[in-house]
C-alpha cells in the first residue's frame, strides 16, 4: 500500500495551489473553486489518517462528512451572495468590490 | 500497480487543481475542478474509502461542481474576459504558497515521521460505511453534530434563497 507520507504530501501540495488560488484570483467564482480544492486536501488528510492510524473507529471518516456538508453549504451560500453583488455591481471581480471601504 | 494508480489519480487531482487557479477561462476551470474532484475519489478508493468515494462524486462532482457551473453562467460577460486572470499581487501569492508547501513538507518529513515505511499498514475493519453508520446516529458518538449539520443545511438553503432572490422595489 502507498505510504501514509505520499498521501499527505499529496494534499499539501493540493492545499497550497487552492492557497494560492484563494490569494491569486480575481474572480470571485474562482476563489470559491479554490476553497473547495483546499476542503478537499483536506479531506484526503482525515481520510488518509483514518486509514492509517485507526482505521478500526470511524473518527476520520465522520469528520470527513461534516466537512462535505460545511462545504455544500458554504458553496450554495457563497454563490448566492456572488449572483446578488452581481445583479448590483454587473461584474464579480474581487478588487473593485468596495462597497464597505470608507 | 497499487503505487501506478495512485499516481494516476494524484496526477489527475493536482493538475486539474493546476489548472482551475491558473486558467483564464472559467468554463474550463470548472471542467478542471471536476477532474480534481474525481482524482479525489480515486485516492478515497485507494484509501478503501468506497462510501466516501461515491459521496464525493455524488455530492462535489454531481451538486457542488454543477452549481459552480451554473453561476459562471450566469456571472460571465464575454466582453470583460479579456482582462488578466490573476491580480497584481500573484508573485507574493506564489512564494506565500510556496513556503507554506515547504514547511507542510518539513513537519510531515522530519518533525512527525509517520508513515514512511510501507509495511504493516493496520487491518481495516469489518465493515466501515456500517461503523460511520452507526457512529453518526449513536447517541455516544456524532449524533448531535449530525443533528447541527443538517439544521446548518437548512439555514444555508433558506439563507441562500433569501439572498438570491430577485429584488423589486417597492
Amino acid at each position: 500500500m502507498v505510504p501514509l507520507s505520499w498521501y499527505l504530501v499529496t494534499s499539501a501540495l493540493l492545499f497550497c495551489i487552492g492557497l494560492y488560488g484563494v490569494f491569486a484570483r480575481r474572480n470571485a467564482v474562482a476563489i470559491l473553486m479554490s476553497i473547495e480544492l483546499m476542503l478537499n486536501a483536506v479531506n484526503i488528510n482525515l481520510v488518509a489518517f483514518w486509514r492509517f492510524q485507526t482505521p478500526t473507529r470511524p473518527v476520520g471518516l465522520a469528520f470527513a462528512v461534516f466537512v462535505l456538508v460545511v462545504a455544500a453549504a458554504e458553496a450554495a451560500v457563497g454563490l448566492a451572495l456572488i449572483l446578488s453583488i452581481y445583479r448590483q455591481r454587473k461584474h464579480v471581480v474581487v478588487e473593485d468590490m468596495d462597497l464597505l471601504k470608507l | 500497480m497499487t503505487y501506478i494508480v495512485f499516481g494516476f489519480f494524484g496526477i489527475l487531482t493536482l493538475g486539474g487543481g493546476i489548472l482551475v487557479v491558473t486558467s483564464r477561462n472559467l468554463v474550463r476551470a470548472a471542467a478542471s475542478l471536476v477532474l480534481s474532484l474525481f482524482g479525489v475519489a480515486g485516492l478515497y478508493v485507494l484509501l478503501e474509502a468506497g462510501f466516501l468515494a461515491a459521496a464525493q462524486i455524488l455530492i462535489y462532482i454531481g451538486a457542488i461542481a454543477i452549481l459552480i457551473i451554473f453561476a459562471v453562467m450566469l456571472t460571465q460577460r464575454v466582453a470583460a474576459e479579456n482582462r488578466a486572470a490573476t491580480n497584481s499581487q500573484w508573485p507574493w501569492a506564489l512564494l506565500v504558497s510556496a513556503l507554506t508547501f515547504a514547511l507542510l513538507v518539513y513537519i510531515i518529513n522530519i518533525v512527525w515521521p509517520l508513515g514512511i515505511r510501507a509495511a504493516n499498514v493496520p487491518v481495516l475493519a469489518a465493515d466501515p460505511t456500517k461503523g460511520l453508520g452507526m457512529a453518526l446516529v449513536d447517541w455516544g458518538q456524532y449524533v448531535l453534530p449530525f443533528e447541527v449539520a443538517s439544521i446548518l443545511l437548512l439555514g444555508a438553503m433558506v439563507g441562500s434563497i433569501f439572498v438570491a432572490r430577485e429584488h423589486h422595489d417597492d
